[in-house]
């Protein structure tokens, strides 16, 4: 589709929904939210980019085979799942890291729940424009 | 413990990401996946070793407690079930070796097999509902892209069909899901199983059961549901084909007796009638279906169907020799078609074709195989002393001591039917002389493809052997599985322990 406005009004728009898929992506730790509705809205930015842009330039605007990004996902979220061996606890056991401050006073504490839901993003991201890139080849 | 009982998906889908950067180099891939496939049947092997010595066995991912987390549980059932899963696996992938062409696997066929293999073993080892869903969306996606890698006109129109249909089951199954949540406030099951006993709707109750039938009826391919089985079994490469008709409908099945021995109360009695009806409607379309068709693959399909009817027959006498005919009927189904597949796939690479017309001559090009197919062939048909024999005893046994006569009669005419295909086959592919005289010698193909092909069809056709010439310990073993199946207090308690206080939101 070659309009102007479209292609304009992409411009912002992929990056606002970029920015909101990666708030979605961290809200989903304590509410609605999370990996999975976080890679549907970026690919829906990727999207978004095709339809302006052709299917070429948003390949080349993802760098990476998606493919690739889907397995990278999925491998991110089976190692965090998989931490919790290290510490001797069941599997997909939430392994807490403390950054700063201790735990009661509010410091800042990394999980690998959160590194999970990352790997489910990047799963989401990379299946869905898989599917989409392969429907827009010619046979 | 809770480790070993996450390894049946962990090692596959671990395996799925080892084999998917090396998708390029075709051999090594191989290798990877038949690692993966050895490692998983020795850890299904250790499970069903510790389940047999010590009782059912359960884990809590990620140490919340049941039944608010999701519980991994093994019983004797599970148990069987993953190692017959780690067999099929394990001779499929090595099949695959040779039949997979280098661009499949390119285009990450090992890596999606893999993933199926998760799918299938995690719904096998799961105790909670909508963990159950998720491995069934895994084994869906899986198959799907197992249907249509390589893209051939052919898979696509099968591929479609195929996914249409099970989204279908899938939804069905997320609504009854969301309504069994709704009436009784938990989906692990063994909770279910107080749970659901203790809620006052029996108009809910009967809609749920029914709902359950129909979502999990499609996955199994059960009389009127079937359809989409057939339509696409026979278009993607045969070693896909085999690992489908080894354990996809057979999860299935296995989810339904889950469903009606466990989750439902055993005094729901209504939905076995229907099951009982579906069952020998099944038997009989399966077999007819089987018995018009002139194509080695659509034959064996309808044979698939026609197999699970007998299946969901033990189910639906609900006794303990019934189910324990279902169990032993299921692990004997299982080795016999996966068997059958691969040796159809070797006759299309010796003679040229599916078509029973086109092909023929393959008993003089290699008598081993024909041996092969002889074990499988008329195990399925219920030959003594096969394996399939002693399952249909079980069955016909069951039925008699119900004085359910007008099943035996129903059960022995899809015997002499199986029979009738079986022999079909036998005598249009591998007696006959092949109409345009060009049949392949085994002996000419190379040395290391041979290996690759003949090996899994023997392990698989031995594995048919002993279990018709010893059947003794495998019914003992089905027997223990029924038993527990019809008695969950081991189940329960082994996962929510002693004392049981949520009773769920009434």
């Amino acid at each position: 589709m070659n309009s102007l406005i479209l292609q304009t009004a992409t411009r912002v728009l992929v990056a606002l929904i970029l920015v909101f898929s990666i708030y979605m992506l961290l809200r989903g730790h304590n509410y609605p939210g999370g990996g999975f509705i976080a890679g549907l809205i970026a690919a829906s930015a990727f999207v978004l980019f095709a339809m302006a842009w052709g299917m070429e330039a948003a390949q080349s605007a993802l760098k990476i085979p998606p493919s690739n990004l889907a397995a990278f996902g999925v491998f991110i979220a089976a190692i965090s799942g998989m931490l919790a061996l290290f510490s001797g606890e069941a599997p997909f056991s939430g392994q807490w890291l403390q950054v700063t401050g201790d735990k009661n006073s509010g410091g800042l504490t990394l999980s690998n729940v959160l590194i999970f839901d990352i790997g489910v993003y990047l799963a989401v991201l990379g299946a869905v424009l898989t599917l989409i890139f392969a429907l827009e080849e010619p046979g | 413990m809770s480790w070993l009982l996450a390894l049946p998906f962990l090692i596959p889908i671990l395996t799925a990401l080892a084999a998917f950067p090396a998708r390029a180099r075709k051999l090594l891939c191989g290798f990877i996946s038949v690692f993966g496939c050895a490692l998983l049947l020795t850890t299904t092997i250790v499970i069903l070793v510790l389940v047999e010595t010590g009782g059912t066995r359960a884990a809590q991912m990620g140490d919340w407690a049941a039944p608010f987390g999701i519980t991994l549980v093994a019983d004797r059932l599970s148990a069987i079930m993953l190692v017959i899963s780690g067999i099929v696996g394990f001779c499929v992938s090595l099949f695959s070796l040779s039949d997979i062409r280098k661009y499949r696997v390119k285009l990450g066929f090992h890596s999606f097999f893999q993933l199926l293999l998760a799918g299938v073993c995690g719904s096998f080892i799961t105790g909670d509902l909508f963990n159950l869903y998720v491995w069934f969306e895994v084994m869906l996606i899986a198959s799907f892209a197992l249907l249509v890698l390589g893209g051939d006109r052919i898979q696509l129109d099968g591929g479609i069909k195929y996914v249409a249909l099970n989204l279908v089951s899938t939804l069905l199954m997320l609504t009854s899901i969301g309504m069994t949540y709704g009436l009784t406030g938990t989906l692990n099951m063994a909770q279910l199983h107080i749970s659901l006993a203790a809620v006052d709707n029996p108009t809910a109750v009967s809609a749920l059961a029914v709902l359950f039938i129909c979502a999990f009826g499609i996955k199994a391919a059960i009389f009127p549901l079937f359809f989409w089985l057939p339509a696409s079994y026979h278009t993607p490469p045969v070693t896909v084909t085999a690992v489908f008709a080894g354990l996809l409908t057979k999860v299935g099945v296995y989810t339904l007796i889950r469903t009606f021995t466990l989750i439902f109360p055993s005094e729901l009695q209504f939905p076995h009638t229907i099951l009982l009806g579906t069952a020998l409607l099944t038997m009989l379309t399966g077999v007819l279906g089987a018995a018009a068709h002139y194509e080695f693959r659509k034959i064996l399909a309808f044979h698939i169907i026609s197999q699970i009817g007998f299946l969901v027959l033990g189910l639906a006498l609900n006794s303990p020799l019934a189910l324990a005919g279902a169990v032993f009927y299921m692990i004997h189904n299982i080795v016999a078609k996966t068997n059958l597949f691969l040796i159809s796939g070797t006759a299309k690479r010796l003679t040229g074709s599916f078509e029973l017309s086109e092909i023929g001559g393959l008993y003089r090009a290699s008598p081993l195989l024909s041996f092969f197919f002889f074990i499988a062939a008329f195990s399925l048909a219920g030959f003594p002393p096969l394996s399939g024999f002693w399952a249909k005893l079980l069955l016909v046994k069951a039925s008699l001591d119900q004085a359910a006569y007008f099943v035996v009669a129903v059960a022995l005419i899809t015997g002499i039917l199986t029979l009738f295909s079986m022999s079909k086959i036998w005598a249009e592919a591998f007696l006959k002389d092949h109409p345009k005289d060009y049949c392949q010698s085994l002996q000419d193909i190379p040395r290391y493809e041979r290996y690759e092909r003949l090996l899994p069809v023997a392990f698989l056709a031995l594995i048919t052997l002993v279990l018709g010439l010893i059947p003794g310990p495998l019914i003992d073993y089905s027997l223990a599985a029924a038993g527990e199946l019809l008695k969950p207090g081991e189940y329960i308690e082994a996962v929510l322990g002693l004392d049981i206080q949520y009773v769920g939101n009434r």
